[in-house]
């Protein structure tokens, strides 16, 4: 080839194929699952266990890391979705059914056949001693994962985004609050005073926060009355007053994208999928019924418990008892879990935020109706070209307000920055600026003085 | 009652049947297309070809739009215009009448006639056809030689790039768009392209192109003699209006373009042109006869939508506006900045050190008022440079609120402070800051200063 080499640059493009550091580092990363597949069959015994524990943590800690930094770090910082609809993993090929099946697989186990996995279970009791003081159990483990889960994807998002800051700084957030408020200061709390209290889960995400007979109960129990009374304090101004205020100012993004574990998973682990959502009408009106039918569920419930837990009507006593349980089964373990998670190589992230989540639909109401937050419209300048109705996790069609140029105030939108960030004409921006003034300002779409007075012309004549 | 007949489904066609249908609900609206079923978005193909979308993705409105708004569609090649009868006759001899008739007809790729320009292996980039091609050659393929230094030049480079094609690049200028953007960021974006191995040859053109044993593309020769081994070669020497079979099949009046008066009239009865494929006879002040631009497409769609109701209304797009991305460098600008200053016109550069980030802004000598700014790397807000624009408002005003024009998400670092130093430093006239984006300013509503008088 009588190509010359010109500059100081090559002129070789990267291969598009994996290259040495990224199969090494999902070489590790086999191994270190491997190993945690052989912990089922219970064969690493005595001081066995706390070893394969340290080399399969580190196997998967190393793995993952040397896979996502070097995946993303060869490339320029920009956007770096090469690939994604051609990938087998994220766009519905093979391995994204596999992995579905699996996810969906390990979570039916984890809530109604746990036992199955004790010997998995119990590789963890070293560092639940540690953290806890305690031996391991399932939950301790799922929380284990979950949170190796947002810290390893987490950082991969990280290098993956780092030429947005908006990014680099919201990615940190949900890794900071998955790794200390969701995991490390509940389980410390819990080896010290015996209170297993997650300060980032609030009614009614967290419904049995405010179920009467639950963790209410434990509360009003403990000998730790003061730290009780602020927990049970802090639960009730979280959902009452801070969740109306902040969203007020900021929108829902405040949670669902800077602090929720679901919202930290889904934009760690599930960012490959983010595509996946539908972004059809028949979705959005589909999302509707669900997610309000979700709310009205658990407030009823929740209302019913309050009403016997005060009234002991016996009448009561079973229904309320049982809508408990339904609501645990439904939407605790098979919408959120289940589907919500498992689902996601196949219905893209954020299934149960967006379907299912009472608290997002709460938030949503707000954010919809009393909130400064929206995503404002650069003019005239996009080209409908469809990033970022694609890459919306939501599933919303951002396209179909940027075209004409207006902004986008949807109750589903959890402010992700993600369709500002892949928007390849600058068009969109996450604001929370006062709202009088943008109107005012508002191209429509045909973008010209004298096309705007046309416009008026048009909606006079209506 | 015939239809009204739209012969293209790209975004100048489709607003004016949406105008239309939006003024009345009753006209029957066809719209023809021989290139696909459905409307999509021409600007998105690189990101087909580069994996970020599928094709449905690319459509802005869903199958099931067309029928709730009665727009109906035909997928099929018209060949001939029949005015005296209203008509328009398809390939293959079917005939349908219309009350008026929208041609929208687009572009087409530009091809100099150089030797081996229709061998397999070479093509422009243009069309959902265009694409599909480009996907069968690259199979296989390690080398390519793209031929023209424009936006759909890089775009396509970028897109092979993705593939681990490399990518051998001649622009016949010396400057990178050296046409359009001034020298200070045409080195920047030379530089970036370098940056992304592409081998970039400035001042180069191509020569001819060589077939080997297969029959297929083998190698090309540029004008300085050199050869280049490739297995595809991508003709992105601009584009122009797409109206050989127009001025075969019909007596519409044509130049470069279909011509046509500022209400988008040409000179036959009930026929109408819009988009890439239009010539003005008298552009407006300051624009160029034909702009194949997504925008004007869809401004004059408004325009022609609004005449054909019934409304007389002069062409009048506002202020220019365009943008485009050069691999990740975003580029805006609004108004009017040539590569060097109009008479009686300054320029105030601005370049982030060590980044790909500048911001231009021309003004008058006289008075100071701005006419036009290029950013790249930054966003700026269309608003606020329309109004900026069209107030005639001063460089030195302009500066000290140029934050209200700061279009980057949060968090993003700000560069205004230095902008207004490095003013500082070159003027006499000093400027302070008095607003900034901040994320407090925007929080306690400071941008409320462009609340309309
Ligand atoms: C790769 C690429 C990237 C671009 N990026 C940008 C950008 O970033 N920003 C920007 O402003 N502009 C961009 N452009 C230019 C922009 O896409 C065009 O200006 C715009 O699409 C023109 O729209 P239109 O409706 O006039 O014509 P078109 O979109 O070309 O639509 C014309 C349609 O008519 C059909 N047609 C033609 N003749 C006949 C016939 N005889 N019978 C039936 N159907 C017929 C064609 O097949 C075509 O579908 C880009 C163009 C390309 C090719
Ligand atoms: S609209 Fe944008 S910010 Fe909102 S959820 Fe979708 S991608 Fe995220
Ligand atoms: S807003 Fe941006 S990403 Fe979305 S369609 Fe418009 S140009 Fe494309």
């Amino acid at each position: 080839m009588s190509v010359t080499i010109r500059e100081s640059h090559s002129i070789v493009p990267p291969d598009p194929k994996l290259d040495k550091w990224e199969r090494l580092g999902l070489l590790i990363l086999g191994i270190g699952l491997a190993l945690l597949f052989g912990s089922l069959f219970n064969i690493y015994n005595g001081n066995l266990k706390p070893v394969m524990l340290v080399v399969t943590m580190i196997a998967i800690f190393a793995g993952g890391l040397i896979y996502g930094l070097r995946t993303h770090l060869i490339k320029k910082p920009g956007i770096q979705n090469n690939n994604i609809m051609t990938a087998s993993v994220s766009s519905r090929g093979a391995i994204g059914w596999m992995i579905g099946v699996i996810l969906t697989t390990l979570y039916c186990i984890y809530y109604w056949k746990a036992d199955w996995l004790s010997g998995m279970t119990q590789l963890f009791d070293p560092l639940s001693q540690a953290i806890r003081n305690k031996p391991s159990d399932q939950w301790f483990m799922y929380g284990t994962f979950y949170t190796m889960g947002v810290l390893i994807m987490g950082v991969k998002a990280i290098a993956k985004y780092r030429h947005s800051r908006y990014q680099t700084i919201r990615t940190s957030s949900i890794v900071f609050f998955q790794l200390i408020m969701a995991y490390t200061l509940p389980y410390f709390m819990s080896r010290l005073y015996n209170l297993e209290y997650y300060p980032t889960y609030f009614w009614p995400l967290s419904y049995k926060v405010l179920f009467p007979g639950e963790e209410v109960k434990t509360l009003l129990a403990s000998k730790h009355e003061i730290l009780a009374m602020c927990m049970l304090g802090w639960s009730l101004i979280a959902t009452f007053i801070a969740t109306p205020f902040l969203t007020y100012f900021l929108g829902k993004r405040w949670y669902c994208s800077w602090v929720c574990g679901c919202g930290g998973l889904a934009n760690t682990v599930g960012d490959s999928w983010r595509q996946l959502s539908s972004k059809t009408v028949k979705a959005w009106k589909y999302e509707r019924v669900t997610i309000y039918s979700v709310l009205i569920f658990v407030i009823v419930t929740t209302g019913l418990l309050w009403v016997f837990h005060v009234t002991q009507a016996e009448s009561l006593k079973g229904f309320s008892g049982g809508l408990a349980k339904v609501y645990g089964f439904l939407i605790g373990s098979i919408m959120s879990g289940v589907i919500g998670t498992g689902f996601y190589p196949l219905l893209g992230t954020r299934i149960w935020c967006r379907f299912a989540c009472p608290m997002a639909a709460i938030l949503g109401i707000v954010q919809r109706f009393k909130s400064r937050f929206r995503i404002t419209t650069n003019g005239g300048q996009c080209i409908s070209c469809g990033n970022c109705s694609t890459y919306c996790e939501m599933g919303i069609d951002v396209r179909w307000y940027a075209q004409r140029g207006q902004d986008i105030k949807r109750a589903s939108c959890v402010g992700c920055g993600i369709c500002s960030a892949v928007c390849p004409r600058g068009v969109l921006s996450l604001e929370n600026g006062p709202t009088d003034q943008r109107e005012e300002y508002q191209i429509d779409l045909l973008g010209g003085m004298k096309a705007r007075q046309l416009e008026q012309k048009t909606n006079q004549t209506k | 009652m015939h239809p009204i007949i739209i012969i293209g489904n790209g975004i100048a066609g489709v607003t004016a049947a949406r105008e239309i249908r939006k003024r009345n609900v009753e006209i029957p609206i066809l719209i023809v297309s021989g290139e696909t079923d459905h409307h999509f978005s021409r600007t998105a193909l690189m990101y087909i070809f580069m994996g970020h979308m599928n094709y449905k993705d690319t459509k802005p409105y869903e199958d099931h739009f067309w029928k709730e708004n009665r727009l109906d569609l035909k997928r099929a090649w018209v060949e001939k215009i029949e005015h005296e009868s209203n008509r328009i006759i398809f390939q293959g001899g079917e005939a349908m009448e219309y009350s008026d008739l929208i041609l929208a007809v687009g572009s087409t790729p530009n091809k100099f006639g150089w030797p081996g320009q229709d061998l397999p292996g070479v093509q422009g980039l243009y069309s959902k056809q265009d694409l599909d091609e480009l996907e069968k050659n690259a199979v296989g393929a390690k080398h390519a030689v793209i031929a023209g230094g424009g936006l759909i030049g890089i775009e396509m480079a970028e897109m092979l790039i993705t593939r681990g094609i490399g990518v051998s690049f001649l622009v016949r200028e010396k400057k990178f768009w050296g046409s359009v953007i001034p020298e200070e960021e045409a080195k920047m974006i030379e530089e970036h392209i370098h940056e992304h191995h592409v081998d970039l040859r400035m001042g180069d053109e191509l020569d001819s192109i060589h077939a080997g044993d297969d029959g297929k593309v083998s190698h090309i020769i540029t004008k300085t003699g050199e050869k280049i081994d490739c297995a595809i070669v991508g003709l992105t020497a601009g584009v122009r209006p797409n109206i050989d079979w127009i001025k075969e099949g019909s007596e519409v009046e044509t130049d470069r373009g279909i011509l046509v008066d500022n209400h988008f009239k040409t000179n036959l009865p009930n026929v109408w042109s819009i988009g890439d494929c239009t010539q003005m006879r008298t552009p407006p002040e300051g624009r160029r006869p034909i702009e194949a631009v997504w925008y004007v497409g869809k401004i004059q769609g408004a325009f022609v939508a609004a005449n054909i109701c019934g409304d007389t209304l002069d062409y009048d797009p506002g202020i220019w506006w365009n943008s485009a991305k050069f691999f990740d460098i975003e580029y805006q600008t609004y108004g009017t900045v040539l590569p060097t200053p109009q008479e009686g016109e300054k320029t105030f550069f601005w370049k982030a050190p060590d980044k790909h980030i500048t911001v231009r802004i021309n003004y008058r000598e006289s008075d100071l008022a701005v006419t036009g700014v290029n950013v790249f790397g930054v966003r700026h807000r269309h608003q606020v440079w329309e109004k900026w624009l069209s107030d005639e408002a001063k460089i030195t005003d302009v500066l000290s609120e140029l934050g209200a024009a700061n279009f980057d998400p949060e968090f993003f670092k700000q560069y205004e402070d230095e902008i207004i130093e490095h003013w500082n430093q070159e003027n006499s006239q000093q400027v302070t800051k008095t607003l900034g984006k901040g994320l407090f300013s925007s929080l306690l509503g400071k941008l409320n200063t462009f609340k309309a008088k």
